[in-house]
């Protein structure tokens, strides 16, 4: 079983990392969305949660439930700082594949193409 | 080919375009994050959202030091399926009372596999439910442990209550090519259900 991890273990509670926001401002942000870092707006006056969740994604694109993962932050809490740092141009998304067409027959043949050649 | 778990190429290549998800579901202990751990690529992350008591995802962050406040992990881990394209597996347990975790969890989700113990059967009506209620689709993979009792599928199947079509197969979750094949069937019966599977 994997080791778990409280969220009481954290050094600094979520609701100072979010400036005591609930909600991100915006709501199209999901579990796999990806998260790619902006070069250019330098990183002066983002909080040290904030600064962390560019650096994570300077070296390429990872999902937004990985930054969680990697940065031991709950995926709400990820949320409110991700849309933060769209709002000031640190982060762009490619956004996942709309909930209308998970059933898109492309898109599943392309995975089940994939996972057959694996075997 | 499989690729080496705990891999140091932890960021996502530069062409891929497109991010699905499947959730791995399944009651405490039947095996979701070996499941998720044994086809990951990357090391497996573990992540966790906040829930209220009474089931709600919580909304005053103020609260998290409540007691009644519970969180609820969520294993993941990635493949990518080629140049383009990376799937993302999240292995959650199927509680009824975390129904607005769920509603995040089954957005934009291509299907679920659950996994089933045969000696915890009853177990898994709970997950199904949850999923029928949220009308993801999905397939059932008996996790196959040593020492329990290989029943044949049919009786799994009539044990379960599940529809004709539903796929049933058996995996072994610690081994990749079994449970790869385990997401075949899934993907397979996803794709059927669209009308357009091509045999290969």
């Amino acid at each position: 079983m994997t080791p778990k991890r409280r969220a009481s273990d954290r050094l600094v509670r979520s609701y100072v990392v979010t400036d005591g926001r609930a909600h991100p401002t915006r709501n199209t942000l999901d579990l796999v969305t990806l998260l790619i870092a902006v070069d250019d707006p330098p990183l002066d006056g983002l909080n040290p949660e904030k600064r962390r969740v560019v650096e994570v994604c300077r070296p390429g694109a990872l999902s937004l439930a990985e930054v969680a993962g990697h940065l031991s932050l709950p995926v709400a809490v990820t949320k409110v700082l991700v849309a933060d740092l769209m709002d000031s141009g640190h982060i762009v998304t490619r956004a996942p594949i709309p909930a209308a067409r998970p059933a898109d027959a492309r898109i599943l043949q392309e995975v089940l193409d994939a996972l057959r050649a694996r075997l | 080919m499989h690729s080496a778990p705990a891999s140091d190429a932890v960021h996502l290549g530069p062409h891929v375009q497109t991010a699905v998800k499947l959730l791995v579901v399944g009651h405490f202990a039947v095996g979701k994050t070996t499941f998720v751990g044994t086809l990951s690529e990357i090391r497996p992350l573990r992540t966790e959202e906040v829930m209220t008591e009474a089931g709600a995802l919580v909304d005053d962050l103020a609260g998290i030091r409540d007691k009644t406040t519970t969180t609820v992990a969520l294993d993941f881990g990635r493949l990518t399926l080629n140049e383009r394209m990376v799937l993302y597996l999240f292995g959650t347990p199927g509680q009824q009372r975390f129904t607005p975790l769920w509603q995040d969890m089954t957005r934009g989700a291509l299907g679920a596999l659950v996994l089933a113990d045969t000696r915890r059967l009853g177990q898994s009506f709970e997950v199904m439910g949850v999923l029928e209620e949220h009308g993801l689709p999905y397939a059932v993979a008996v996790n196959q442990f040593p020492g329990a009792a290989a029943h044949p599928l049919d009786e799994v199947r009539e044990a379960l209550d599940l529809l004709p079509e539903t796929p049933l197969v058996r995996c072994d979750a610690r081994d990749p090519v079994s449970s790869t094949r385990a997401l075949i069937s899934l993907v397979e019966y996803l794709l059927n259900r669209t009308g357009h599977l091509e045999h290969a």
